[in-house]
């Protein structure tokens, strides 16, 4: 049998976070250690015997042994889970008990506890995020450092900072706390940010980004797969990161070249992912509030829908810009109104809105501000300006990615 | 053709390196799989062997039973295979692509002795 990809990585947060069920949170540094054993064991006998045909619960096995033994050995000398320590005391009780927090029901719950724990409100986001990628994703603390652009010891700081927070606490989040609701939008903006992450910037490597991407969307899923948490915001979130992922093929192209949208060759973007984004898109219109994730998922679906760049209805895109300013005004929402605008009614109005943006100060370390600028200037004939603004925006340029393409526009810009 | 035994012998190194994160053991192992499915299909595997567990007994005379193998033991046996190639050159040769040479560990390539009838 072959591994299915990821296999490891995919378990590694399911494991933990069952074992975490029996050993409690402060005991995280344990439960890592046995999955890290059943990997160990998986790598010894399947190299020889091959992989079984359930894999997952071959693993599965081996942390219900070890986890069996583990309690039986020190249940004297250490404290587990307060939640079920008596269970635990008894021989009648322990194995049942230990089955019961590999069942799938409660497995989910268990990472949806452990994934509204990481997002605790003393803990800054960038920390949260890189404690959901360690506890639940199952990446190691090098990679994270290298998808974020962090150096290795810095982010293992991050996480070890996060997990002593993490292990203070007596219990995992409950999800039936009165404080559900707050959480719940931490989580949805770590995810959201996560995704951004994947999506933007940081690592130029093609594989990072659709990994983080990738991840964000399933721990979003695994967010809907429970009632509670599955509100019209969560289903706007699922919708915004695959109708954004689904052009993810289209933006990056085969030399790893950052392809802007007005650009991109359509064909091949994910038309799967972007129904499925249509789908998810339709099941969050209820109730009365539309959230910044209505309307960024709103948005993409507009530019999914479109079959080119003249087709594209970007009447509907300004306005829903101007709704999205209303509810989450930034400079980066009204950099993209700009641009929309310039579409409809010319690049003077474009460059007339980009000079109006309010706080444009704060776009002064932001690549795409100069680029939006050369871009129009560039629409209206006026080369060298739109040269010299493509190579400040080259100078701000955070990965070499996002440096190839701004220079090679700046070269587009040179005088026949 | 004549039989080889492979011992692998892992060191605390090469195994962190097999095993450093999810994602990288996952890497060792579609390596170790590949290597091992190369050998079959070019006819060389003769017994996968087994994986050995990291404790055991070692027992030296009459009343020195301990526990071992030592921990500060630079290498550990990790396992074993048999093999079938021309000659020790080419078991050797063959036991080059074994991924337990890239985190540090080593391959023992003993020829099984021919017992002449």
């Amino acid at each position: 049998m072959e591994l299915s990809e990821h296999l490891f990585r995919r378990e590694s947060g399911r494991l933990v976070a069952a074992l975490t069920r029996i050993f409690g949170i402060h005991n995280l540094a344990l439960a890592e250690d046995v999955v890290q054993d059943a990997f160990c064991r998986a790598l010894e006998v399947w190299k020889v015997r091959g992989v079984p045909d359930n894999p997952s619960g071959w693993l599965m096995a081996v942390a219900k042994n070890r986890a069996l033994d583990i309690v039986r050995r020190e249940r004297t000398a250490r404290t587990f889970a307060p939640e079920i320590a008596r269970v635990l005391e008894s021989e009648w009780t322990l194995a049942p008990a230990i089955e019961e927090a590999f069942a799938s029901p409660v497995m989910r719950d268990e990472q949806l506890k452990m994934m509204f724990s990481c997002c605790h409100p003393s803990l800054p986001e960038e920390t949260q995020i890189a404690l959901v990628l360690n506890t639940l994703c199952g990446f190691g603390a090098s990679e994270i450092a290298s998808a974020f652009l962090v150096g290795r010891a810095a982010m293992e700081k991050r996480i070890s900072r996060g997990k002593k927070i993490l292990a203070g606490e007596k219990r995992l989040f409950d999800l039936s706390h009165a404080d559900f609701d707050s959480r719940l939008s931490a989580v949805r903006r770590a995810l959201y940010l996560l995704f951004s992450e994947g999506y933007h910037s940081a690592s130029s490597e093609t594989a990072v980004r659709t990994e983080l991407c990738g991840e964000a969307i399933r721990m979003t899923r695994l967010l809907l797969e429970a009632p509670s948490a599955a509100q019209p915001e969560t289903y706007a979130l699922a919708a915004l990161m695959c109708l954004h992922a689904a052009r993810l093929p289209g933006r990056i192209d085969v030399s790893g070249d950052l392809n802007p949208l007005l650009e991109q060759d359509r064909s091949r973007w994910d038309r799967k992912l972007a129904d499925e984004g249509l789908a998810l898109l339709d099941r969050s219109a209820t109730g009365e509030v539309v959230s910044a994730y209505h309307l960024e998922a709103a948005i993409a679906a507009a530019h999914d829908a479109a079959p080119s760049v003249e087709a594209t209805n970007w009447k509907a895109i300004v306005q829903l810009y101007d709704r999205l300013m209303e509810v989450a005004p930034s400079p980066v929402v009204a950099l993209n109104r700009a641009i929309a605008i310039a579409q409809i009614e010319g690049p003077e109005s474009g460059l007339e809105a980009l000079h109006a943006i309010p706080d444009a100060g704060r776009l002064s370390r932001y690549p795409f501000y100069p680029a939006a600028l050369g871009e129009l200037e560039l629409r209206r004939g006026n080369l060298d300006a739109a040269r010299s603004h493509f190579s400040s925006a080259a100078a701000l340029a955070r990965n070499p990615v996002e440096r190839r393409f701004l220079e090679r526009r700046a070269n587009v810009c040179a005088p026949e | 053709m004549s039989q080889f035994l492979y011992i692998y012998r892992v060191t605390a190194q090469s195994r962190q390196e097999a095993m450093g994160t999810p994602e990288r053991a996952q890497q060792s192992m579609q390596r170790w799989m590949k290597w091992m499915a190369d050998l079959d299909a070019r006819g060389h595997l003769k017994d996968r062997g087994q994986p050995l567990e990291n404790t055991g007994k070692v027992v030296r005379g009459q009343n020195a039973v301990v526990d071992g193998p030592y921990t500060e033991a630079k290498d550990l046996v990790g396992g074993y295979t048999i093999v079938e190639a021309r000659d020790i050159d080419q078991a050797a040769e063959l036991s080059l692509g074994c991924p337990i040479l890239a985190g540090g560990g080593s391959v023992e390539v003993r020829p099984v002795m021919k017992m002449d009838m």
